[in-house]
């Protein structure tokens, strides 16, 4: 048992010491070399545009059954108008972001990851070194620069498409007076909630990113070092997400009470 | 000029080299032969610093790239051409982008001017008209053309060859020697071709390396070497599983 705990416990320290090492390498790129703006473009279209449709539906219908279910309560005490309100509220600093990153982590995590995999498996990360170029400039540096931005308008897309669906649940399916609950929503709903949502998700952005290049770059030989790379890449940054959430939420929350 | 002093390597508990020493001259062409899992491609990586080594040193030009890290050893690297086993070309770019590659970040060489030296490059490999194509639809022999256009376009002084010859039929295998040939003649480079296949070994090197029992144990010129009569070069020249077979 303890031996097991052992090697438990020495195999995530030498994980985590190696995502450091990589991320030291990423800051050295960063500060030494020129980024690619072609090669951020097209990681941006295909981090931030293709993860649309998942977005728009997960955006949707977090919205409306939030909506729906605050509504089934708050009828019990006759405080239907302040639905929109709590939906917004939750929206902005945590299903929004959180929701969003979950969902980018399944699509884009497991892509970089099997991307990374596939040309480490092939050789064509080692004839990339041959001829001169790092594979942290040429790979990780554009996807994370890319996560990075990516995240904030995914996830201000999912609150907005959020709020807009829960309103429509609310007000043609449900019933309830549109002009309170859209004066409620804004009463309640500051600026801050959405810069804090905001925040979180450009850090989910780079860990994301940051998980599924590492996965990538140290997977195992053949398909299934790959396989089992993707699969790591996907489970680490959702968890990784969740727990960095709750940090976030308490630091946050202590910063916003100071302020 | 590269120098191999006693070069140590080990994956977990198996060793690979074993105090592994050579010199190749600048302009010589070497052709390292063994056998299928002896260290060959092991000790290929570690002239280009792709693995570093547990102990012994690797001198290039001699600077020792042992100690380097990835970002030091990208300036020495830029003398090097690499053509791998798989070939290895980016399967998301055109046989065009796979070879101007190299050129990526430079700045001071216009699009026309990439095209004009990818076209070149393509037509020294007997490839001409196919930058449009992409990896995919190339055959095995046509990849690696296109891995050494790739690795020979920036004019290196030094190109490696990961078994070049492995996997193809005897009339690719026989393009693919005289290519190297006509690279190593025409641009003036060191080569050093790591393989098993004999004729090519014959064909190609100035000098031949036979790697066994993880160490360098025999360096000869390949008419000294091919009527060798040390029985384990002679089992291997003849290519026969029982020493006693042996044709001399």
């Amino acid at each position: 048992m303890n031996v097991f705990v052992n090697k438990r416990v020495n195999y995530v320290l030498s994980e985590l010491g190696q995502i450091a090492f990589l991320t030291k390498d990423i800051f050295l790129s960063l500060l030494t070399f020129k980024v690619v703006w072609r090669d951020l473009l097209y990681q941006l279209y295909s981090i931030g545009v293709k993860s649309q449709s998942v977005v728009i539906i997960t955006g949707g219908f977090t919205g409306m059954v939030l909506g729906a279910q605050t509504y089934f309560q708050f009828h019990k005490v006759k405080m239907d108008t302040a639905t929109l309100a709590v939906v917004s509220v939750s929206l902005c600093d945590e299903l929004g972001p959180v929701l969003t990153a979950l969902m980018v982590a399944g699509r884009v995590g497991a892509s970089i990851a099997a991307e990374i995999g596939t040309m480490r498996v092939t050789e064509q990360i080692d004839a990339l070194r041959t001829l001169a170029t790092h594979p942290v400039d040429y790979l990780v540096v554009p996807r994370i620069l890319a996560a990075h931005i990516a995240l904030p308008l995914l996830a201000t897309e999912a609150i907005v498409i959020g709020i807009f669906s829960s309103y429509l649940v609310c007000v043609h399916i449900l019933g309830i007076e549109p002009t309170y609950l859209w004066a409620n929503m804004l009463r309640y709903t500051e600026d801050i909630d959405l810069v804090i949502g905001l925040v979180k998700a450009f850090i989910f952005g780079g860990i994301i990113a940051l998980i599924g290049c590492y996965k990538g770059l140290t997977c195992g030989l053949g398909a299934e070092g790959v396989g089992h790379a993707t699969t790591e890449a996907v489970v680490y940054s959702s968890i990784t997400i969740l727990i960095t959430n709750f940090f976030l939420t308490l630091i946050m929350g202590k910063l916003v009470g100071l302020l | 000029m590269i120098e191999v002093r006693n070069l140590h390597k080990s994956f977990g508990a198996n060793k690979i080299l074993d105090g592994v020493s050579l010199r190749i001259e600048n302009g010589e062409s070497a052709a390292i032969i063994g056998r299928s899992g002896g260290g060959k491609s092991v000790l290929l990586k570690h002239l280009v610093g792709l693995l570093q080594p547990d102990a012994g040193e690797i001198l290039i030009d001699g600077e020792n790239i042992g100690p380097m890290n990835e970002r030091q050893l990208l300036r020495v690297r830029k003398k090097f051409g690499m053509v791998f086993q798989g070939a290895a070309l980016f399967d998301s770019m055109t046989v065009a982008e796979n070879v101007a590659f190299a050129f990526r970040n430079h700045q001071h060489l216009t699009a026309g001017e990439i095209a004009k030296r990818v076209a070149a490059a393509l037509e020294m490999v007997d490839l001409p008209g196919t930058e449009n194509k992409k990896p995919a639809e190339l055959s095995g022999g046509m990849r690696k053309r296109v891995g050494l256009a790739r690795a020979i376009i920036y004019e290196p002084q030094i190109v490696l060859y990961d078994e070049p010859t492995t996997g193809l039929d005897p009339i690719v295998s026989d393009s693919i020697d005289k290519l190297m040939i006509r690279v190593r003649d025409h641009l003036k480079v060191t080569s050093i071709v790591v393989t098993h296949d004999m004729r090519s070994a014959r064909r190609v090197g100035n000098r031949v390396l036979m790697l066994h029992e993880k160490r360098i144990y025999a360096s000869a010129a390949p008419e000294d070497f091919f009527t060798s009569a040390d029985p384990v070069v002679r089992q291997f020249v003849d290519g026969v599983a029982d020493a006693k077979e042996c044709l001399i």
